[in-house]
């Protein structure tokens, strides 16, 4: 993908209506077809064709030039536009020395120019109609659900079952089956720091999910498992934080 | 009839005269001297390549951006705007605690009080404190789903390894922010909920029930509690994650912009 600014393809296309509606010969100036343009219409300059001939005609003749040097002076003198024919070479061919020279064939381009498009409009639009869109859900939301206020806080009295934020309800169902110590501390302790160290760990540089089946089937293991667990300690438990189906004992859930 | 001559001229008039003092706002002193080039409010904007870009560096909010980006990474579906929505979130909950703190008091024997008042007696509180509640439970939830996404993206390769080091800890902040705004409104459910997870937190080996003491100040969950905890969550952590969003946002730009195309 190479990179071509909104601004130069927008002028390339106009440029391009325009000689579709000029005449046809006109037409085929700019363009660097592999056909040589013809002498009218190149934009060779007229002196420069001229001189090329007068060589083209001595050279055809066998004879020296010895002429051009006096007539470099002369030229310089006069102070006109049109350029002195410079010293031929040995076998008094004047040539010209023009080619294309592509990019990386003797420089090392390292930067790979890319598809680029400006953040205004096109970026901050979307940002704007997201932040539109969660502000609005949001907001109603909020007129229609209400946040849970109970009772005033009272030590004296243990509210059956007691749930820690939907969040960390996945290490309270842990503690059903853990020490604290390990549901608490070394489990998700050992988690964030694999979850941390992950870039560190996998070495593969690819990022095509083709190229990495064992680290998306690992991830998604992984947060499957938390989420299942979240879900259990958030709908599935009741007092004494047993298990039960939310269908039939109802829920025991607050956000 | 007459009536009718005379109302054009004067509406016309009118119409000069607002457009005539609009241009003359417009090129005022005062009014280039707020608006830099590129601002769509000045005079003579047009959409040119050169104000595109101007627009995005003479503006101090949307200069975190560069002026271009990969194609690729405006589409919505790569990136699902998680990460925009996890800071836009930050800044609504911003707003809407700061209009809280107005009417809250963090002690055992005001807060339920005072957000009880809130509720019942304050325009719009219970509207602003349920939009603080439901946009922090958003704001997890979406923080955890960029994350995931990333991981999806592999886009937490080199270079950007640690900017997921940045976003893991980003993550636990946010948990740690909704987590210590749980307790204020001192209710049942913010009590015991604090309990059980600051329980936990007390098993951790060798400086477990010291941090607890720490946290809670005191052995037990009270008012010295309250006051921590609300320090913590309308001081500590915001001002803790809003460096760490720096360096995040920073290392976005600094690490070539977001990954992909894949």
């Amino acid at each position: 993908m190479t990179e071509i600014p909104e601004h130069l393809r927008k002028r390339a296309e106009e440029a391009r209506a325009k000689a579709e509606t000029a005449d046809a010969p006109a037409a085929d100036t700019g363009a660097a077809d592999a056909s040589p343009p013809s002498e009218a219409e190149s934009k060779i300059p007229a002196h420069l064709l001229e001189r090329s001939k007068a060589a083209k005609a001595k050279a055809e003749g066998g004879g020296e030039v010895e002429a051009a040097p006096a007539a470099a002076a002369t030229a310089t003198a006069t102070a006109t536009a049109t350029v002195p024919s410079a010293p031929a070479g040995p076998t008094a061919n004047t040539q010209r020395l023009l080619t294309v020279v592509k990019s990386g064939s003797i420089q090392d381009v390292k930067a790979v120019p890319q598809d680029k498009v400006h953040t205004w409009p096109h970026l901050i639009v979307n940002e704007f109609v997201c932040a539109l869109f969660v502000t609005a859900f949001l907001l109603i939301f909020s007129v229609f659900v209400n946040a849970p206020l109970l009772e005033l806080a009272n030590f004296n009295e243990t509210p059956n079952p007691s749930k820690a934020p939907w969040y960390f309800l996945g290490l309270q169902e842990l503690l059903t089956m853990f020490h604290p110590m390990v549901a608490g501390v070394t489990i998700p302790g050992m988690g964030l720091i694999l979850l941390i160290l992950a870039p560190y760990i996998d070495k593969n540089p690819s990022v095509k999910p083709e190229d990495r089946k064992f680290a998306i089937s690992l991830q998604s293991v992984h947060l499957m498992y938390w989420a299942v667990l979240v879900m259990i300690g958030s709908f599935f438990r009741g007092p004494g934080f047993n298990f039960i189906m939310p269908w039939a004992d109802g829920l025991f859930f607050e956000f | 009839m007459a009536k009718d001559d005379n109302k054009l001229p004067v509406l016309q008039q009118l119409q000069q005269k607002a457009s005539q003092t609009m241009e003359n706002t417009q090129g005022s002193q005062a009014w280039n001297s707020i608006f830099r080039p590129g601002s769509v409010f000045r005079k003579g904007y047009s959409d040119s390549p050169r104000n595109r870009s101007y627009v995005i560096m003479n503006s101090v909010l949307y200069h975190l951006h560069p002026v271009k980006v990969k194609r690729h990474a405006v589409k919505v579906s790569y990136t699902l705007c998680l990460g925009g929505i996890s800071f836009f979130t930050f800044i609504l909950l911003t707003i809407t605690g700061i209009f809280l703190m107005f009417f809250y008091r963090p002690t055992a024997a005001q807060a339920w009080d005072d957000i009880f008042a809130l509720q019942s007696a304050v325009t719009f509180g219970l509207l602003v404190r349920n939009m603080h509640r439901w946009a922090a439970h958003l704001m997890v939830l979406s923080v955890f789903l960029h994350m995931a996404r990333v991981f999806y993206h592999g886009a937490y390769k080199a270079p950007r390894e640690f900017n997921w080091v940045i976003g893991v800890m980003l993550l636990q902040f946010t948990l740690l922010l909704s987590f210590t705004g749980y307790l204020l409104p001192w209710d049942q459910l913010a009590l015991w909920a604090v309990t059980v997870g600051t329980n936990m937190m007390g098993y951790t080996p060798v400086f477990g029930s010291q941090v607890r003491f720490v946290l809670l100040g005191g052995v037990e969950i009270g008012t010295d509690t309250l006051l921590r905890w609300y320090v913590l969550h309308v001081l500590f952590l915001p001002f803790i994650t809003v460096i760490f969003m720096a360096i995040h946002f920073w290392r976005v730009r600094k690490d070539g912009g977001i990954s992909g195309p894949l």
